[in-house]
């Protein structure tokens, strides 16, 4: 296990656990000076909402990484799973009408195609022993070529009605917190019991940190790597769940750089990109920044819309360097 | 290098042996366009096979190469593989951004191949000897002549724009020339990229910052599913319109229905694909003179004339 990953067992608050907590507040703090809605019901709701894609992906992405693994696929294979829920859930219409069934259905073809997509994934790094960066690069280009030949080059949308019965999914929640928060919530706290209490959090970051070490303590790599590829999978499926409800519709631009917002949320949230170490808490954080950089932005005039990246690229590049200097730092 | 030559070679001679044949007449057409990547493009690239299955059909001298790339260097790599193996004797190009094509295309144009642009124009003046195009600045103008007409009192409006780039420039242009003096005020101004999840974050935003937002200009019919999804979800009542652009199959078919909330809509056709391919064909079967600039003006589409401008077969 890294050095890293042994002092923040022991709970001392370096600039790593530090920075990106500091960096969240001053955000909510200049949010809330700039404009006054900021802090408003309504906007924390679409904002957190909003995140909540990102967000379950980020966290099935943490153990990923913390697995010493990559997966670039993420954005492409929730365009490709929406759009075959879109078509599944369209075919099945005149045979199982508007109604529950039909939403089960939707959500039982993207879990599964989920955990398909995810086990390939898998299985091409673990049993051909393929460079993740290689095999996520080409399953990426795949699954936005499937979605687009699905589409035909354009669209694809839900049925009308099936789409307002499917709608209070994103829209609507219990106690006026809605669905993609809550399910959010459960994914972050399911992760983070599974990364920080379970042997399978303690296996990813021993195969992350040194495979052989790994291999040779009776961990087995290939296992731990193939599942983590899995929960990512499933977790994209799981967001593609909430995501079809809110616009009905998937084309070739769905998801596009997904991949790179999730795995930004990561690093800036503490994880080591190499490996070794990852902490899912921190990638809610990292989800939240990048996600109200864009609100603040959208809610003033002060910066070009032209800067919006850069503002986002010098917060990233921040973030990894202040855990750097914590690093240095604690030796 | 080795390989591709030798991949050239044989795409050459599997290629070539129909070409001869056939009898030596035929006149081979190359059309490079972008691939389908958002709904604009699945239409362009929709009604460029029509048009290429229609006049293979109705001229058997011509025959056609359709090639669709998803980067300026993949189509630089199309254009060279029509010359170098098919022989093209026109070729029709969209291209894919303006200055890295423009070497390419010129080198094309100089083996005295009839070279047709159509949409995005090369950074040389000269080069083509057809021109085909939407008319952008006009897509701006005639949107902002119709809010002025809508808002004859003026208003509070947001405007949602596309990608940064001149052809989003040239749109917001003749829309802030025809606004001006009318009373109506942009309050908020950004960039949904073209894109229907930007689009409706963006609009989420903006529904909290202003308290009172008129109209909505979305300059796009993908832009303009976004903005509706959340103008919906707000239960805001204040906001009276969205008017959104290109002429995507759903929203005219909205605006035939008579919906109040996409009142019209202002072309810009994916299907100027099809104008140059034929104008190009037309150019090598007769006698027709087709050379010079094209311009396809942006229309409103309205109650009245929507039933014109619905293709329900076309993907956008």
């Amino acid at each position: 296990m890294s050095d890293i990953a042994i002092r923040a067992r022991r709970g001392l608050p370096s600039m790593s656990v530090l920075g990106p907590i500091i960096a969240l507040v001053v955000l909510v703090f200049v949010g809330a000076m700039l404009n006054s809605n900021f802090l408003g019901t309504a906007n924390i709701t679409n904002v957190l909402a909003r995140s909540a894609f990102i967000g379950i992906i980020a966290v099935g992405m943490t153990f990923v990484i913390t697995a010493g693994g990559l997966d670039l696929s993420v954005g492409s294979m929730a365009a490709f799973i929406a759009g075959l829920m879109i078509l599944v859930m369209n075919a099945a219409l005149p045979t199982l009408g508007v109604g529950i069934p039909i939403v089960l259905l939707g959500m039982a073809v993207a879990v599964v195609a989920g955990i398909v997509a995810g086990m390939i994934n898998g299985l091409l790094v673990t049993a051909l022993g393929i460079e993740a960066f290689i095999v996520t690069l080409g399953t990426m280009g795949i699954y936005r070529s499937l979605v687009t030949w699905l589409a035909d080059g354009g669209t694809l949308s839900l049925d009308f009605g099936l789409r307002t019965f499917y709608r209070p999914v994103y829209f609507e929640g219990i106690l006026g917190i809605s669905w993609p928060i809550i399910v959010f919530a459960l994914v972050v706290i399911v992760g983070e019991m599974l990364m920080s209490r379970t042997r399978f959090g303690r296996h990813c970051a021993a195969t992350g940190s040194n495979e052989h070490v790994a291999h040779y303590s009776n961990v087995d790599v290939n296992r731990t790597r193939l599942l983590t590829y899995v929960m990512l999978g499933l977790l994209v499926g799981v967001a593609t769940i909430m995501y079809v409800p809110r616009l009905g519709s998937a084309s070739a631009s769905t998801g596009l750089l997904w991949e790179l917002e999730a795995i930004a949320a990561v690093i800036i949230g503490g994880t080591v990109l190499k490996g070794g170490f990852g902490r899912v808490w921190g990638t809610v954080i990292g989800v939240l920044i990048l996600s109200l950089i864009d609100n603040i932005l959208n809610l003033t005039d002060l910066v070009s819309p032209y800067l919006n990246g850069a503002i986002q690229g010098v917060i990233i590049i921040l973030a990894v360097i202040l855990q750097r200097e914590a690093k240095a730092k604690g030796g | 290098m080795k390989t591709r030559m030798v991949l050239a070679a044989t795409t050459a001679i599997a290629l070539a042996a129909p070409v001869m044949a056939q009898e030596s007449e035929t006149k081979v057409i190359g059309v490079s366009i972008p691939a389908a990547t958002h709904g604009w493009a699945g239409g362009m690239n929709f009604h460029a096979q029509q048009s290429v299955e229609r006049l293979e059909e109705a001229y058997p001298e011509l025959d056609f190469v359709l090639s669709t790339a998803s980067d300026p260097g993949t189509q630089v790599n199309d254009i060279e593989d029509m010359v170098a193996t098919r022989n093209i004797d026109a070729l029709v190009v969209l291209p894919f951004e303006s200055d890295p094509l423009t070497p390419p295309v010129q080198s094309v144009a100089d083996s005295g191949v009839w070279v047709t642009v159509v949409d995005r124009g090369l950074s040389v003046e000269g080069v083509e000897d057809l021109y085909v195009a939407g008319d952008n600045e006009g897509f701006g103008r005639v949107a902002g002549e119709y809010m002025v007409e809508q808002m004859p009192d003026g208003g509070n409006i947001v405007v949602l724009r596309g990608i940064p780039t001149t052809i989003d420039n040239m749109r917001v242009e003749g829309f802030e020339q025809a606004i001006e003096g009318s009373g109506i005020e942009i309050v908020g101004m950004e960039h949904g990229n073209w894109n229907r999840d930007d689009s409706f974050s963006v609009m989420q935003d903006f529904l909290q910052r202003h308290d009172q937002i008129d109209a909505v200009w979305a300059s796009d019919d993908d832009m303009a599913v976004g903005v509706l999804a959340a103008i919906e979800a707000s239960g805001r009542d204040d906001v009276q319109f969205v008017l959104g652009g290109a002429g995507m199959k759903e929203m005219v078919q909205r605006v035939m229905e008579g919906d109040e909330m996409i009142p019209a809509d202002v072309t810009y056709p994916p299907a100027m694909i099809a104008t140059a391919i034929e104008m190009t064909a037309l150019g090598l079967v007769s006698d027709a003179p087709v050379s010079g600039v094209f311009t396809i003006g942006s229309v409103l589409i309205t109650p009245e004339n929507a039933e014109q401008y619905y293709y329900p077969d076309s993907p956008f």
